[in-house]
């Protein structure tokens, strides 16, 4: 086990700014991850040229891959950087900010977009109000838990969106992991009440059909959420709401 | 007209902050919601276990006043009882509000909510998703809030960070100063009430097992401010987390709840593997202290008994801090249902699969019980809080109030598990209520004076001058080691075994520290998205903090539930029960202990330190008669 830690990051000082590359090497710990890496830089940051520069800027909070604020492409490949652990990675490590939003500052990115995108889907059961009606919501079977319980663990890290190729600054594709929220929504017993909502708010450009199933979503997920299979219900939920919607005029 | 509607601002989108939001918008304010990232990312989504709320759908005959009793027994007394009996008799109802949101809550084959043991109880109340249920309930909120979003009535200002109140010269909270974490720009925003909702302080200790943003910094610029603190001294360990250089990894207290057992090797010098050790060899020691309860005693009591089995009686793994997480007795697909939240965890930074060899664990600071004071208002015909009222989850700071960790009402010397998420979402909807009722009161709007008065820019100048003071790199102190020295202080000399020598150390370190951290040097100075900055501006605010937390603990000479100073330990007589002469004898010294302690701590801002006073609790629920005993 060699004694320092190759890293090259890849760093942007704002957001007009080019990016540029600046390596450094720091010393070998056990147990170290990504984020704690970058925590262990801050203190010390000097780069492999024995210069002094400013900290590398990057997200983090939870530390247990469960707040999915430190996405990040490491080796090439979008993760989770707190549990991306040192050991096993091959060095030198290289870390990019995601390309598909916006770059703040060195590995810190926008994501509002995948936000504003859950609002666009409506991806929340309506209420009357946030106070006691006396009843729960309708029973779930165990099986349809398992189902909903599933893609309500999205964190809206954006993994899903960095890995698929349909989705870009340049796109207007809606991505995979908000149509996974519409799904959970539709399935929820009374969710589903404005299911159809949620399938117009789908329909069109950027909706569900710009899905060119690559299935790069489903592999990506750090929490292994079966997104695939919610795009592929959801296509055939928008396209009975088509016909009916024909129909029905 | 939108600009003629009262306005709150609400600081932190954890659960409280949220519930806090929602409710404010309900009851027709407009809500400006800051937050130092997008609120999805916030701390709550850590919490795992569960939600406690009593249903009885178990066949235990559980009920309210036990959920009631087991809160303020398992706080050591130290907590206001009407608050208390609001919590536990709302929470049902709170429970059928989150089941409407479509929180995945654990279903029975019967399709309803399951429920699971936690600790300090003997009944099952604990409404759960599997192992992440505080993720579920954020989510559930922020979805709601989004909701509320796209109707128009609230507006989030997400990568910002709270910097300071604003008070009029009444001494009125009239806003808050923030900065926008990207542009660096500071501003002032006028309301007609604000609501700190910002959490934890775990960071104040350096490594815990919360988020990396829970420094306290907010109620630390609040306490400087005016607003009062209490019970700082009152942190909580939780017994079972994965030690590690850069966060320690909450291991749910479900894990025991759900038949997880706490063990060492009988013989400290056995090398063998976990699972070659036979059970006689195997000392549960929890088990054996505590028959009652066994491993799901209160936490403040197993970190106790793991603490002493690791340092006193040198019984650790290999004479390292550790000691077994036991789940591998059970079926490995059940667990996977029930937890596997936390076990995907353990797996991914440990490399080993819990289902199949113990987790090794230890203690880690956890949950702070103390926060800033807030108010509340009792009802004289139930005993509870009444509500609504202006006074509840106010604090002294006339227009400031606090909910969910940052304050201090529900948990008193030692929080129950799973009575965390509860009071975050129960105060922060009694907060959201609460600041719509002040506004209510104050009969105009305030906030329809413009922020251009001289309160609003003065205090921007004063924000603007201590970043510069900052940025100007007129010291040497780097503020990322300034915290760990910090931390490290505070984990030695604040721990769960505390004594009045060290604590005085952690006073005169800390007064060195807080001089050190105005002298700081910058390795960035640049006007965009400067990470250093903000992060030096905290430590110097988690220092502050500190000495309240430090100086509440040196002067408080006695034991009570995580706050434990064994000089002044008032032991229960070993082998006796209520009715023995000796136990009542003990219960009498016991009685006279409360009528000297049995108070909560305050402390005020002052430039020469705290200042610590302090006030009776409310004990008309439940008199103080039963000393807790667990065994």
């Amino acid at each position: 086990m060699s004694d320092v830690i190759r890293l090259k990051v890849k760093r942007q000082d704002r957001p007009d700014a080019e990016p540029y590359w600046e390596e450094f090497a720091l010393p070998w710990k056990p147990r170290h991850n990504v984020v704690s890496l970058l925590m262990a830089l801050r203190e010390n940051p000097v780069n492999a040229k024995g210069e002094r520069v400013a900290p590398v800027v990057f997200e983090a909070n939870c530390m247990e891959e469960v707040c999915g604020s430190c996405t990040m492409i490491i080796n090439g490949k979008v993760k989770q950087a707190c549990s991306t652990l040192i050991e096993g990675l091959q060095q030198p490590i290289t870390l990019e900010p995601m390309t598909k939003f916006p770059v703040v500052r060195d590995l810190l990115v926008d994501r509002q977009r995948m936000f504003d995108a859950l609002r666009k889907v409506r991806a929340w059961v309506p209420i009357d109000g946030a106070w006691d009606i006396h009843v729960h919501a309708p029973r779930i079977s165990p099986r349809e838990w398992e189902l909903n319980y599933d893609f309500s663990r999205c964190m809206t890290c954006g993994c899903c969106m960095e890995a698929c190729p349909q989705y870009h600054p340049g796109s207007q594709f809606i991505g995979p992991s908000p149509l996974g929220q519409a799904w959970l929504f539709n399935n929820h017993p009374t969710g589903k009440f404005s299911a159809e909502d949620r399938l117009h708010a789908l329909m069109g450009p950027g909706g569900i059909t710009d899905c060119g199933n690559a299935q790069n979503c489903v592999r990506a997920c750090p929490k292994e959420i079966k997104l695939t299979d919610a795009i592929a219900k959801l296509g055939r939920q928008t396209t009975s709401q088509m016909l009916k919607d024909i129909f029905s005029r | 007209m939108a600009a003629k509607k009262p306005r709150v601002i609400v600081v932190g989108g954890g659960l409280g902050g949220l519930w806090a939001t929602i409710r404010a918008a309900e009851a027709g304010l407009q809500v400006d919601l800051f937050s130092l990232f997008q609120v999805k990312r916030s701390h709550s989504a850590c919490a795992q276990g569960g939600i406690n709320a009593c249903l009885d759908t178990k066949g235990q005959r559980d009920s309210i006043r036990q959920h009631i009793i087991d809160t303020i027994k398992g706080a050591a007394y130290l907590v206001n009882q009407p608050p208390v009996k609001s919590l536990c008799e709302e929470a049902p109802g709170l429970i059928r509000t989150f089941d409407r949101m479509g929180v995945t809550f654990s279903r029975t084959p019967e399709g309803v909510m399951d429920l699971r043991l936690f600790g300090g109880v003997k009944n099952k109340r604990t409404c759960f998703a599997g192992a992440t249920t505080g993720q579920q309930l954020l989510y559930a909120v922020d979805e709601q809030v989004r909701a509320h979003e796209d109707a128009g009535s609230v507006k989030k200002y997400e990568w910002w960070e709270f910097l300071s109140l604003v008070r009029d010269g009444a001494g009125r909270c009239r806003g808050i100063v923030a900065i926008d974490l990207k542009t660096m720009e500071t501003r002032a925003f006028a309301a007609d009430a604000v609501i700190l909702a910002t959490g934890g302080l775990g960071l104040v200790f350096g490594l815990s097992t919360n988020s990396t943003n829970s420094t306290g910094a907010a109620a630390s610029r609040c306490w400087q401010q005016g607003a009062r603190f209490a019970n700082g001294e009152f942190m909580q360990f939780h017994p079972t987390a994965m030690p590690g250089d850069d966060k320690h990894r909450l291991m749910s207290e479900a894990s025991r709840g759900e038949g997880g057992r706490i063990w060492v090797p009988r013989d400290p010098k056995d090398k063998r593997e976990p699972a070659q050790i036979p059970e006689a060899e195997r000392w549960y020691f929890l088990e054996e202290w505590y028959p009652a309860y066994g491993n799901t005693v209160p936490r403040d009591v197993a970190s106790r008994a793991i603490w002493k089995v690791c340092r006193d009686l040198k019984q650790g793994l290999n004479g390292q801090d550790l000691v077994y997480l036991d789940l591998s007795h059970l079926d490995a697909k059940w667990l996977r249902t029930r937890l596997g939240g936390i076990l995907e965890i353990y797996e991914k930074f440990s490399g080993e699969d819990p289902t199949r060899q113990p987790m090794k664990i230890f203690p880690a600071v956890h949950y702070s019980m103390g926060g800033l004071w807030v108010d509340w208002e009792k009802d004289e015909k139930t005993g509870a809080m009444k509500q609504p009222s202006p006074r509840n989850h106010q604090t002294n700071v006339p227009g400031l109030f606090a909910c969910g960790e940052c304050d201090y009402q529900y948990h008193g010397a030692n929080r129950l598990g799973a009575n965390s998420l509860l009071s975050a979402s129960f105060s922060g909807r009694v907060a959201g209520e609460s600041a719509a009722a002040y506004v209510k009161g104050l009969g105009k709007t305030l906030a329809a004076v413009d922020a251009g008065q001289p309160a609003f820019a003065d205090e921007k100048r004063r924000q603007d001058s201590l970043n510069n003071e900052l940025l100007s790199n007129r010291g040497d102190e780097n503020p990322f080691l300034l915290h760990k020295e910090l931390g490290e202080l505070m984990r030695t000399k604040c721990s769960i075994v505390r004594d009045n020598k060290g604590l005085d150390q952690a006073l005169s370190a800390l007064g060195e520290l807080k001089s050190r951290s105005r002298r700081m040097k910058l390795d960035d100075t640049r006007s965009w998205a400067n990470a250093p900055l903000i992060y030096a501006r905290q430590v110097q605010d988690m220092v502050v903090l500190a000495e309240v937390i430090a100086k509440g603990a040196r002067m408080r000479d006695e034991c009570r539930g995580s706050h434990w100073k064994p000089e002044f330990e008032l032991p229960i007589p070993e082998g006796k029960f209520p009715g023995d002469p000796e136990f009542e004898e003990y219960r009498a010294k016991w009685k006279r202990e409360n009528d000297k302690w049995l108070k909560n701590t305050l402390a005020d801002w002052t430039p020469d330190g705290p200042a610590i006073s302090y006030e009776p609790v409310d004990t008309s629920v439940l008199p103080v008669e039963e000393p807790r005993d667990y065994r």
